[in-house]
Protein backbone atom coordinates (compact mmCIF):
# COMPACT_ATOMS: atom_id res chain seq x y z
CA UNK A 1 0.00 0.00 0.00
CA UNK A 2 2.14 2.35 0.82
CA UNK A 3 4.49 3.95 -1.65
CA UNK A 4 7.15 5.83 -0.13
CA UNK A 5 9.10 4.48 3.05
CA UNK A 6 10.38 7.40 5.41
CA UNK A 7 11.84 5.29 7.81
CA UNK A 8 15.51 5.94 6.77
CA UNK A 9 14.36 9.97 7.53
CA UNK A 10 14.12 11.02 10.60
CA UNK A 11 10.44 12.18 10.57
CA UNK A 12 11.61 15.58 11.12
CA UNK A 13 13.34 15.75 8.05
CA UNK A 14 10.65 14.53 5.58
CA UNK A 15 9.98 17.79 3.94
CA UNK A 16 12.01 19.07 1.36
CA UNK A 17 13.73 22.37 1.95
CA UNK A 18 12.72 23.10 -2.00
CA UNK A 19 9.09 22.54 -1.03
CA UNK A 20 8.71 25.42 1.90
CA UNK A 21 7.17 28.55 0.97
CA UNK A 22 7.82 31.22 2.95
CA UNK A 23 5.02 32.77 4.64
CA UNK A 24 5.95 36.33 3.48
CA UNK A 25 5.57 34.91 -0.42
CA UNK A 26 1.99 33.07 1.08
CA UNK A 27 0.99 36.37 2.24
CA UNK A 28 1.88 38.16 -0.62
CA UNK A 29 -0.13 35.89 -3.01
CA UNK A 30 -3.49 35.69 -0.35
CA UNK A 31 -3.34 39.02 -0.85
CA UNK A 32 -3.36 39.27 -4.82
CA UNK A 33 -5.75 37.04 -4.68
CA UNK A 34 -7.80 39.36 -2.37
CA UNK A 35 -6.88 42.37 -4.69
CA UNK A 36 -8.42 40.28 -7.94
CA UNK A 37 -11.42 38.94 -6.25
CA UNK A 38 -12.28 42.81 -5.11
CA UNK A 39 -11.32 44.22 -8.60
CA UNK A 40 -13.78 41.68 -10.37
CA UNK A 41 -16.39 41.09 -7.71
CA UNK A 42 -19.04 39.32 -9.59
CA UNK A 43 -16.74 37.90 -12.75
CA UNK A 44 -14.70 35.48 -11.34
CA UNK A 45 -11.60 35.46 -12.88
CA UNK A 46 -8.63 36.11 -10.51
CA UNK A 47 -4.89 34.85 -10.79
CA UNK A 48 -4.54 31.53 -8.79
CA UNK A 49 -2.18 31.68 -5.84
CA UNK A 50 -0.26 28.54 -6.92
CA UNK A 51 0.77 29.30 -9.82
CA UNK A 52 -1.21 26.97 -11.64
CA UNK A 53 -2.22 29.53 -14.11
CA UNK A 54 -5.06 30.88 -14.84
CA UNK A 55 -8.29 29.80 -12.78
CA UNK A 56 -11.69 31.03 -12.01
CA UNK A 57 -11.44 32.35 -8.39
CA UNK A 58 -13.02 34.64 -6.30
CA UNK A 59 -12.86 34.37 -2.07
CA UNK A 60 -15.84 33.32 -1.26
CA UNK A 61 -18.72 35.42 0.64
CA UNK A 62 -18.11 34.56 4.26
CA UNK A 63 -21.99 33.93 5.40
CA UNK A 64 -21.91 31.22 2.63
CA UNK A 65 -18.45 29.77 3.84
CA UNK A 66 -20.42 29.58 7.55
CA UNK A 67 -23.96 28.65 6.43
CA UNK A 68 -23.14 26.03 3.59
CA UNK A 69 -21.39 23.23 5.71
CA UNK A 70 -20.35 19.08 5.98
CA UNK A 71 -20.53 18.80 9.58
CA UNK A 72 -22.55 15.81 10.14
CA UNK A 73 -22.13 15.76 13.91
CA UNK A 74 -24.10 19.27 13.62
CA UNK A 75 -26.63 17.35 11.21
CA UNK A 76 -26.65 16.47 7.67
CA UNK A 77 -28.42 19.38 6.16
CA UNK A 78 -26.10 21.77 4.95
CA UNK A 79 -27.67 24.45 7.04
CA UNK A 80 -28.06 22.23 9.69
CA UNK A 81 -24.18 22.59 11.44
CA UNK A 82 -25.09 26.34 11.79
CA UNK A 83 -27.48 26.02 13.90
CA UNK A 84 -26.94 23.05 15.67
CA UNK A 85 -23.45 24.16 16.51
CA UNK A 86 -24.74 27.76 18.21
CA UNK A 87 -22.87 27.48 21.43
CA UNK A 88 -20.84 24.83 21.05
CA UNK A 89 -18.19 24.86 23.77
CA UNK A 90 -14.88 25.02 22.74
CA UNK A 91 -13.40 26.05 25.83
CA UNK A 92 -11.62 24.35 27.52
CA UNK A 93 -10.35 21.74 25.02
CA UNK A 94 -7.69 19.30 25.08
CA UNK A 95 -5.68 17.40 22.19
CA UNK A 96 -4.34 13.76 23.29
CA UNK A 97 -1.15 13.04 21.13
CA UNK A 98 -1.27 9.20 21.19
CA UNK A 99 0.93 6.20 19.57
CA UNK A 100 4.08 5.63 17.58
CA UNK A 101 5.25 9.60 19.76
CA UNK A 102 8.30 10.00 22.30
CA UNK A 103 6.40 10.86 24.96
CA UNK A 104 2.13 10.41 24.97
CA UNK A 105 0.46 13.85 26.10
CA UNK A 106 -2.53 15.50 26.39
CA UNK A 107 -2.19 19.06 25.82
CA UNK A 108 -4.05 21.60 26.26
CA UNK A 109 -5.23 23.72 23.23
CA UNK A 110 -3.42 26.56 23.72
CA UNK A 111 -0.12 24.68 25.19
CA UNK A 112 -0.32 22.87 21.44
CA UNK A 113 -0.53 25.99 19.51
CA UNK A 114 1.96 28.06 21.63
CA UNK A 115 4.50 29.88 20.16
CA UNK A 116 4.31 28.23 16.53
CA UNK A 117 4.17 30.69 13.76
CA UNK A 118 0.33 32.14 12.76
CA UNK A 119 -0.07 31.50 9.12
CA UNK A 120 -2.59 33.13 6.95
CA UNK A 121 -3.18 31.65 3.95
CA UNK A 122 -6.41 31.64 1.26
CA UNK A 123 -7.09 27.88 0.17
CA UNK A 124 -9.23 26.77 -2.62
CA UNK A 125 -11.70 24.27 -0.78
CA UNK A 126 -13.09 21.75 -3.14
CA UNK A 127 -15.63 19.11 -1.95
CA UNK A 128 -15.88 15.56 -3.14
CA UNK A 129 -19.83 17.23 -3.94
CA UNK A 130 -19.10 18.80 -6.80
CA UNK A 131 -18.90 22.37 -4.96
CA UNK A 132 -16.06 24.60 -4.11
CA UNK A 133 -14.87 27.76 -1.85
CA UNK A 134 -11.85 29.94 -1.43
CA UNK A 135 -11.80 30.59 2.19
CA UNK A 136 -8.83 32.09 3.98
CA UNK A 137 -7.97 30.35 6.81
CA UNK A 138 -5.78 31.49 9.83
CA UNK A 139 -3.66 28.54 11.74
CA UNK A 140 -0.99 26.68 12.10
CA UNK A 141 1.46 24.66 9.73
CA UNK A 142 0.47 20.95 10.76
CA UNK A 143 4.32 19.88 10.53
CA UNK A 144 4.93 22.58 13.47
CA UNK A 145 2.39 20.26 15.43
CA UNK A 146 3.95 17.25 14.00
CA UNK A 147 7.36 18.25 14.94
CA UNK A 148 5.81 19.28 18.75
CA UNK A 149 4.64 16.02 18.94
CA UNK A 150 7.46 14.59 18.56
CA UNK A 151 7.04 11.10 16.47
CA UNK A 152 8.87 8.40 16.36
CA UNK A 153 10.94 7.18 13.12
CA UNK A 154 8.62 4.52 12.71
CA UNK A 155 5.58 6.80 12.58
CA UNK A 156 4.72 6.74 9.23
CA UNK A 157 0.88 8.05 9.52
CA UNK A 158 -1.19 10.37 11.34
CA UNK A 159 -4.85 10.04 12.59
CA UNK A 160 -6.66 12.91 13.24
CA UNK A 161 -10.33 12.43 15.00
CA UNK A 162 -12.71 14.57 15.83
CA UNK A 163 -14.71 14.95 19.50
CA UNK A 164 -16.92 12.11 20.49
CA UNK A 165 -19.82 14.06 22.49
CA UNK A 166 -23.30 13.43 21.64
CA UNK A 167 -24.35 15.34 23.80
CA UNK A 168 -22.55 18.65 22.52
CA UNK A 169 -22.96 16.97 19.03
CA UNK A 170 -26.42 16.20 18.80
CA UNK A 171 -25.95 14.81 15.10
CA UNK A 172 -23.70 11.55 16.76
CA UNK A 173 -27.19 10.60 18.53
CA UNK A 174 -28.05 8.89 14.69
CA UNK A 175 -25.86 6.44 14.57
CA UNK A 176 -26.83 5.15 11.84
CA UNK A 177 -25.36 8.39 10.05
CA UNK A 178 -22.05 7.63 10.58
CA UNK A 179 -19.48 5.46 12.42
CA UNK A 180 -18.67 8.10 15.18
CA UNK A 181 -16.07 9.50 16.14
CA UNK A 182 -15.26 10.96 12.34
CA UNK A 183 -11.53 9.82 12.02
CA UNK A 184 -9.28 11.14 8.93
CA UNK A 185 -5.60 10.45 8.30
CA UNK A 186 -2.84 11.66 6.43
CA UNK A 187 0.88 10.02 5.48
CA UNK A 188 3.27 11.45 7.77
CA UNK A 189 4.88 13.41 4.00
CA UNK A 190 1.52 14.63 3.41
CA UNK A 191 1.31 15.88 7.29
CA UNK A 192 5.10 17.49 6.82
CA UNK A 193 3.87 18.92 3.32
CA UNK A 194 4.17 23.12 4.27
CA UNK A 195 0.56 23.45 2.69
CA UNK A 196 -0.81 21.53 5.41
CA UNK A 197 -2.64 23.30 8.34
CA UNK A 198 -4.47 23.19 11.41
CA UNK A 199 -6.88 26.27 11.47
CA UNK A 200 -7.71 27.84 14.18
CA UNK A 201 -9.63 30.63 12.36
CA UNK A 202 -11.36 32.00 8.87
CA UNK A 203 -12.02 35.51 7.58
CA UNK A 204 -9.62 37.22 10.10
CA UNK A 205 -11.99 35.30 13.20
CA UNK A 206 -12.02 32.48 15.21
CA UNK A 207 -12.80 29.15 13.44
CA UNK A 208 -16.87 29.15 13.86
CA UNK A 209 -18.26 25.78 15.39
CA UNK A 210 -19.56 24.68 12.29
CA UNK A 211 -16.33 25.34 10.39
CA UNK A 212 -14.55 22.91 12.57
CA UNK A 213 -13.74 24.87 15.96
CA UNK A 214 -11.86 25.08 17.50
CA UNK A 215 -8.93 23.01 15.34
CA UNK A 216 -9.49 21.35 12.09
CA UNK A 217 -7.39 20.63 9.29
CA UNK A 218 -7.16 21.55 6.07
CA UNK A 219 -4.94 20.06 3.41
CA UNK A 220 -6.49 22.01 0.13
CA UNK A 221 -5.17 19.96 -2.53
CA UNK A 222 -7.74 17.39 -1.14
CA UNK A 223 -11.31 16.55 -1.16
CA UNK A 224 -13.05 18.26 1.82
CA UNK A 225 -14.14 15.43 3.80
CA UNK A 226 -10.75 14.69 4.73
CA UNK A 227 -10.45 18.18 6.77
CA UNK A 228 -11.53 16.16 9.88
CA UNK A 229 -12.95 19.17 12.16
CA UNK A 230 -12.69 19.47 16.13
CA UNK A 231 -9.85 17.65 16.53
CA UNK A 232 -9.61 16.19 20.06
CA UNK A 233 -6.80 13.13 19.47
CA UNK A 234 -3.51 13.28 17.20
CA UNK A 235 -2.38 9.55 16.44
CA UNK A 236 0.68 8.17 15.02
CA UNK A 237 0.93 4.68 13.48
CA UNK A 238 3.06 2.82 11.22
CA UNK A 239 -0.19 1.29 9.47
CA UNK A 240 -2.37 3.15 7.48
CA UNK A 241 -5.61 4.33 9.73
CA UNK A 242 -9.20 3.07 8.87
CA UNK A 243 -10.68 7.04 7.93
CA UNK A 244 -14.33 7.47 8.10
CA UNK A 245 -15.63 8.22 4.50
CA UNK A 246 -13.51 5.15 3.05
CA UNK A 247 -14.39 2.61 5.89
CA UNK A 248 -18.63 3.57 5.32
CA UNK A 249 -18.09 3.59 1.17
CA UNK A 250 -14.68 2.78 0.04
CA UNK A 251 -16.02 3.08 -3.61
CA UNK A 252 -16.66 6.29 -3.27
CA UNK A 253 -14.38 7.79 -0.93
CA UNK A 254 -10.21 6.98 -1.27
CA UNK A 255 -7.88 7.39 1.63
CA UNK A 256 -5.91 9.91 -0.54
CA UNK A 257 -9.01 11.75 -2.02
CA UNK A 258 -6.44 13.83 -3.94
CA UNK A 259 -8.34 16.09 -6.16
CA UNK A 260 -8.73 14.25 -9.45
CA UNK A 261 -10.67 15.64 -12.31
CA UNK A 262 -10.14 12.49 -14.34
CA UNK A 263 -11.60 10.22 -11.91
CA UNK A 264 -15.06 10.28 -11.37
CA UNK A 265 -17.07 10.13 -8.01
CA UNK A 266 -19.39 6.81 -8.98
CA UNK A 267 -22.19 8.85 -8.72
CA UNK A 268 -21.02 12.32 -10.28
CA UNK A 269 -18.40 13.73 -12.60
CA UNK A 270 -15.28 15.01 -10.43
CA UNK A 271 -14.28 17.28 -14.49
CA UNK A 272 -16.26 20.41 -12.97
CA UNK A 273 -17.12 22.02 -9.78
CA UNK A 274 -19.76 24.69 -8.90
CA UNK A 275 -17.77 27.78 -6.93
CA UNK A 276 -20.20 28.67 -4.15
CA UNK A 277 -22.04 31.92 -5.36
CA UNK A 278 -21.26 31.66 -9.01
CA UNK A 279 -23.54 30.84 -11.41
CA UNK A 280 -21.59 28.37 -14.13
CA UNK A 281 -19.33 25.86 -13.20
CA UNK A 282 -15.61 25.80 -13.99
CA UNK A 283 -13.04 23.21 -14.36
CA UNK A 284 -11.28 21.47 -11.97
CA UNK A 285 -7.89 21.48 -11.58
CA UNK A 286 -5.54 17.90 -10.66
CA UNK A 287 -4.75 18.72 -6.88
CA UNK A 288 -6.98 21.31 -6.72
CA UNK A 289 -4.54 23.51 -8.70
CA UNK A 290 -1.98 22.63 -5.91
CA UNK A 291 -0.01 20.25 -8.37
CA UNK A 292 3.55 22.37 -8.50
CA UNK A 293 3.98 21.80 -4.86
CA UNK A 294 2.37 18.38 -3.90
CA UNK A 295 2.31 15.97 -7.19
CA UNK A 296 5.95 14.56 -6.19
CA UNK A 297 4.37 12.96 -3.23
CA UNK A 298 2.64 10.87 -5.52
CA UNK A 299 4.89 10.69 -8.00
CA UNK A 300 4.57 6.78 -9.34
CA UNK A 301 1.75 5.91 -8.02
CA UNK A 302 -1.67 5.12 -9.81
CA UNK A 303 -4.03 7.89 -9.22
CA UNK A 304 -6.83 5.46 -10.40
CA UNK A 305 -6.18 2.64 -7.75
CA UNK A 306 -5.00 5.03 -5.02
CA UNK A 307 -8.22 7.57 -5.32
CA UNK B 1 -59.02 -1.19 -9.87
CA UNK B 2 -61.59 1.29 -9.33
CA UNK B 3 -64.45 -0.77 -10.91
CA UNK B 4 -66.11 -1.28 -7.32
CA UNK B 5 -66.77 2.36 -7.48
CA UNK B 6 -69.98 3.41 -9.58
CA UNK B 7 -68.78 4.67 -12.89
CA UNK B 8 -65.98 4.13 -14.99
CA UNK B 9 -62.32 4.45 -13.27
CA UNK B 10 -61.18 6.69 -16.49
CA UNK B 11 -63.16 9.86 -18.05
CA UNK B 12 -64.62 12.14 -14.88
CA UNK B 13 -63.60 15.54 -15.11
CA UNK B 14 -63.80 18.14 -12.75
CA UNK B 15 -66.45 20.13 -15.29
CA UNK B 16 -68.77 17.18 -14.79
CA UNK B 17 -67.95 17.03 -11.04
CA UNK B 18 -70.52 18.24 -8.10
CA UNK B 19 -70.13 22.25 -7.46
CA UNK B 20 -68.48 21.87 -4.12
CA UNK B 21 -65.77 20.01 -6.15
CA UNK B 22 -65.29 22.49 -8.53
CA UNK B 23 -65.67 25.63 -5.98
CA UNK B 24 -64.09 24.13 -2.81
CA UNK B 25 -61.72 20.99 -3.77
CA UNK B 26 -60.51 21.88 -7.13
CA UNK B 27 -58.99 25.44 -6.22
CA UNK B 28 -58.36 24.51 -3.18
CA UNK B 29 -55.69 21.68 -4.56
CA UNK B 30 -54.61 24.09 -7.25
CA UNK B 31 -53.08 26.66 -4.56
CA UNK B 32 -51.64 24.04 -3.25
CA UNK B 33 -49.81 23.11 -5.95
CA UNK B 34 -49.11 26.51 -7.23
CA UNK B 35 -48.63 27.81 -3.68
CA UNK B 36 -44.56 25.98 -3.56
CA UNK B 37 -43.87 28.17 -6.44
CA UNK B 38 -44.57 31.15 -4.41
CA UNK B 39 -42.74 29.57 -2.09
CA UNK B 40 -39.85 29.12 -3.70
CA UNK B 41 -39.80 32.51 -5.23
CA UNK B 42 -39.85 34.05 -2.00
CA UNK B 43 -37.37 32.30 -1.25
CA UNK B 44 -35.08 33.44 -4.33
CA UNK B 45 -35.44 36.89 -3.68
CA UNK B 46 -34.30 36.87 -0.03
CA UNK B 47 -31.77 34.14 -0.51
CA UNK B 48 -33.39 31.72 1.73
CA UNK B 49 -32.31 29.09 -0.73
CA UNK B 50 -28.79 29.58 0.61
CA UNK B 51 -25.21 29.05 -0.73
CA UNK B 52 -26.09 26.59 -3.60
CA UNK B 53 -29.27 28.08 -4.55
CA UNK B 54 -29.14 25.75 -7.99
CA UNK B 55 -29.08 22.67 -5.57
CA UNK B 56 -31.58 23.90 -3.31
CA UNK B 57 -34.45 24.31 -6.35
CA UNK B 58 -33.26 20.65 -7.71
CA UNK B 59 -33.82 19.31 -4.14
CA UNK B 60 -37.23 21.54 -3.91
CA UNK B 61 -39.05 20.37 -7.50
CA UNK B 62 -37.58 16.84 -6.99
CA UNK B 63 -39.80 16.75 -3.71
CA UNK B 64 -42.78 18.56 -4.89
CA UNK B 65 -42.78 16.06 -7.61
CA UNK B 66 -42.33 13.08 -5.30
CA UNK B 67 -45.49 14.39 -2.94
CA UNK B 68 -47.60 14.95 -5.95
CA UNK B 69 -47.17 11.47 -7.43
CA UNK B 70 -47.78 10.48 -3.95
CA UNK B 71 -50.75 12.33 -3.59
CA UNK B 72 -52.20 11.30 -6.85
CA UNK B 73 -51.00 7.34 -5.97
CA UNK B 74 -52.95 7.87 -2.86
CA UNK B 75 -56.76 8.51 -4.72
CA UNK B 76 -57.53 5.19 -5.69
CA UNK B 77 -57.26 3.71 -2.30
CA UNK B 78 -58.58 6.66 -0.80
CA UNK B 79 -61.75 6.59 -2.57
CA UNK B 80 -62.33 2.46 -1.81
CA UNK B 81 -61.56 3.31 1.65
CA UNK B 82 -64.13 6.49 2.09
CA UNK B 83 -66.20 5.88 -1.15
CA UNK B 84 -66.01 9.91 -2.11
CA UNK B 85 -66.45 9.71 -6.12
CA UNK B 86 -65.65 13.04 -6.31
CA UNK B 87 -62.11 12.11 -5.87
CA UNK B 88 -61.44 10.20 -9.31
CA UNK B 89 -61.90 13.82 -10.81
CA UNK B 90 -58.96 14.73 -8.76
CA UNK B 91 -56.32 11.87 -10.00
CA UNK B 92 -55.59 13.11 -13.75
CA UNK B 93 -55.21 16.82 -11.81
CA UNK B 94 -52.97 15.84 -9.55
CA UNK B 95 -50.78 13.31 -11.61
CA UNK B 96 -50.48 16.18 -14.22
CA UNK B 97 -48.91 18.39 -11.06
CA UNK B 98 -46.62 15.18 -10.44
CA UNK B 99 -45.44 16.16 -14.06
CA UNK B 100 -45.17 19.52 -14.10
CA UNK B 101 -42.98 19.49 -11.26
CA UNK B 102 -41.05 16.27 -12.42
CA UNK B 103 -40.97 18.73 -15.43
CA UNK B 104 -39.24 21.49 -13.79
CA UNK B 105 -37.56 19.70 -12.08
CA UNK B 106 -35.58 18.43 -14.93
CA UNK B 107 -35.52 21.94 -16.27
CA UNK B 108 -33.15 23.39 -13.68
CA UNK B 109 -30.94 20.61 -13.75
CA UNK B 110 -30.64 20.56 -17.62
CA UNK B 111 -30.96 24.65 -17.89
CA UNK B 112 -29.16 25.66 -14.57
CA UNK B 113 -27.28 23.13 -13.72
CA UNK B 114 -26.16 21.70 -16.17
CA UNK B 115 -26.01 25.05 -18.31
CA UNK B 116 -27.29 23.30 -21.24
CA UNK B 117 -24.30 21.53 -22.31
CA UNK B 118 -25.78 18.47 -23.87
CA UNK B 119 -22.63 16.16 -24.16
CA UNK B 120 -22.33 16.65 -20.08
CA UNK B 121 -25.72 15.61 -19.91
CA UNK B 122 -25.36 12.80 -21.95
CA UNK B 123 -22.55 11.44 -20.08
CA UNK B 124 -24.09 11.86 -17.03
CA UNK B 125 -27.24 10.46 -17.74
CA UNK B 126 -25.43 6.81 -19.32
CA UNK B 127 -22.66 6.82 -16.71
CA UNK B 128 -24.75 8.06 -13.47
CA UNK B 129 -27.43 5.07 -12.48
CA UNK B 130 -29.18 8.06 -10.17
CA UNK B 131 -29.21 10.36 -13.01
CA UNK B 132 -30.70 7.14 -15.32
CA UNK B 133 -33.25 6.46 -13.11
CA UNK B 134 -34.43 9.95 -12.90
CA UNK B 135 -34.47 10.54 -16.47
CA UNK B 136 -36.75 6.98 -16.61
CA UNK B 137 -39.50 8.22 -14.04
CA UNK B 138 -39.31 11.43 -16.42
CA UNK B 139 -39.98 9.73 -19.63
CA UNK B 140 -42.57 7.29 -18.19
CA UNK B 141 -44.51 9.92 -16.66
CA UNK B 142 -44.66 11.88 -20.41
CA UNK B 143 -46.99 9.68 -22.31
CA UNK B 144 -49.13 9.83 -19.58
CA UNK B 145 -49.15 13.51 -19.13
CA UNK B 146 -49.77 13.71 -22.94
CA UNK B 147 -52.52 11.09 -23.25
CA UNK B 148 -54.08 12.62 -20.06
CA UNK B 149 -56.64 14.28 -21.98
CA UNK B 150 -60.18 13.09 -22.63
CA UNK B 151 -59.51 12.91 -26.66
CA UNK B 152 -56.75 10.28 -25.88
CA UNK B 153 -58.71 8.46 -23.78
CA UNK B 154 -61.19 8.21 -26.38
CA UNK B 155 -58.76 7.54 -29.40
CA UNK B 156 -57.44 4.28 -26.94
CA UNK B 157 -60.57 3.14 -25.44
CA UNK B 158 -60.33 2.60 -21.39
CA UNK B 159 -58.65 -0.41 -21.14
CA UNK B 160 -55.83 0.39 -23.36
CA UNK B 161 -55.53 3.51 -21.63
CA UNK B 162 -55.48 1.76 -18.04
CA UNK B 163 -52.89 -0.15 -18.60
CA UNK B 164 -50.80 2.65 -20.01
CA UNK B 165 -51.53 4.75 -17.29
CA UNK B 166 -50.53 1.47 -15.17
CA UNK B 167 -46.56 2.70 -16.08
CA UNK B 168 -47.04 5.64 -13.38
CA UNK B 169 -46.11 2.56 -10.86
CA UNK B 170 -42.55 1.89 -12.78
CA UNK B 171 -42.14 6.06 -12.53
CA UNK B 172 -42.59 6.11 -8.98
CA UNK B 173 -40.09 3.29 -8.53
CA UNK B 174 -37.73 4.88 -10.91
CA UNK B 175 -38.45 8.15 -9.09
CA UNK B 176 -37.71 6.52 -5.60
CA UNK B 177 -34.66 4.66 -6.69
CA UNK B 178 -33.57 8.02 -8.18
CA UNK B 179 -33.35 9.60 -4.63
CA UNK B 180 -32.35 6.88 -2.94
CA UNK B 181 -28.95 6.84 -5.29
CA UNK B 182 -28.71 11.08 -5.01
CA UNK B 183 -28.19 11.02 -1.05
CA UNK B 184 -25.04 10.85 -0.04
CA UNK B 185 -25.78 8.91 3.36
CA UNK B 186 -28.66 9.79 5.22
CA UNK B 187 -31.48 8.15 3.68
CA UNK B 188 -34.09 9.05 6.23
CA UNK B 189 -36.06 11.34 3.68
CA UNK B 190 -35.89 8.76 0.56
CA UNK B 191 -36.84 5.98 3.27
CA UNK B 192 -39.88 8.31 4.32
CA UNK B 193 -40.92 8.77 0.72
CA UNK B 194 -40.05 4.99 -0.57
CA UNK B 195 -42.48 4.11 2.61
CA UNK B 196 -45.46 6.06 1.43
CA UNK B 197 -45.17 4.10 -2.04
CA UNK B 198 -45.18 1.09 -0.93
CA UNK B 199 -48.03 1.65 1.73
CA UNK B 200 -49.88 2.60 -1.36
CA UNK B 201 -48.54 -0.15 -3.94
CA UNK B 202 -49.63 -2.76 -0.74
CA UNK B 203 -53.28 -1.23 -0.60
CA UNK B 204 -53.42 -2.48 -4.43
CA UNK B 205 -51.77 -5.63 -3.55
CA UNK B 206 -54.27 -6.63 -0.83
CA UNK B 207 -57.35 -5.46 -3.27
CA UNK B 208 -56.27 -7.21 -6.16
CA UNK B 209 -55.82 -10.27 -4.93
CA UNK B 210 -59.24 -10.07 -3.09
CA UNK B 211 -60.62 -9.20 -6.40
CA UNK B 212 -59.15 -12.34 -8.17
CA UNK B 213 -60.32 -14.76 -5.12
CA UNK B 214 -63.54 -13.37 -5.30
CA UNK B 215 -63.72 -13.80 -9.63
CA UNK B 216 -62.36 -17.53 -8.97
CA UNK B 217 -64.88 -18.11 -6.48
CA UNK B 218 -67.90 -16.52 -8.79
CA UNK B 219 -69.94 -18.95 -10.73
CA UNK B 220 -68.49 -19.83 -14.47
CA UNK B 221 -71.82 -18.78 -15.89
CA UNK B 222 -70.76 -15.07 -16.35
CA UNK B 223 -69.90 -14.05 -20.11
CA UNK B 224 -66.54 -13.10 -20.63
Amino acid sequence: MLIRRPDDIPSSEITPESVYLNRRAFMGTAGALALGAALTPDALHALSATGTGVQQLKVTDEEDATSYNNFYEFGTGKEEPREQAAGFRTKPWTVAVEGLVKTPTTFAIDDLLKGLPVQERTYRHRCVEAWSMVIPWQGVQLKDIVNRCEPLPSARFLEMTTLLDPSRMPGQRRREVLPWPYKEALRLDEAMHPLAMLATGMYGKPLPPQNGAPLRLIVPWKYGFKGVKSIVKLRFTDKQPNTTWNDVRASEYGFYANVNPTVDHPRWTQAKERPIGAFLKIPTLMFNGYGDQVASMYAGMDLRKYY
Amino acid sequence: MSRAVPGAPWGHSVARAEPFVRRFIHPFLWAVVLLPIVGIGVQGLTGGLGANPIRSLEHATGEWALRFLAACLAVTPLLKLTGWGWLVAERRFLGLAAFYWAFGHLSVYIGLDMFFDVSDIVEDVLKHLYITAGMLAFLLMLPLALTSTKGWIRRLGGRKWNALHRLVYVAAVAACVHFFWGVKKDLEEPILYASVFALLFALRLVWWQRKRAAIRSEPRTVAR
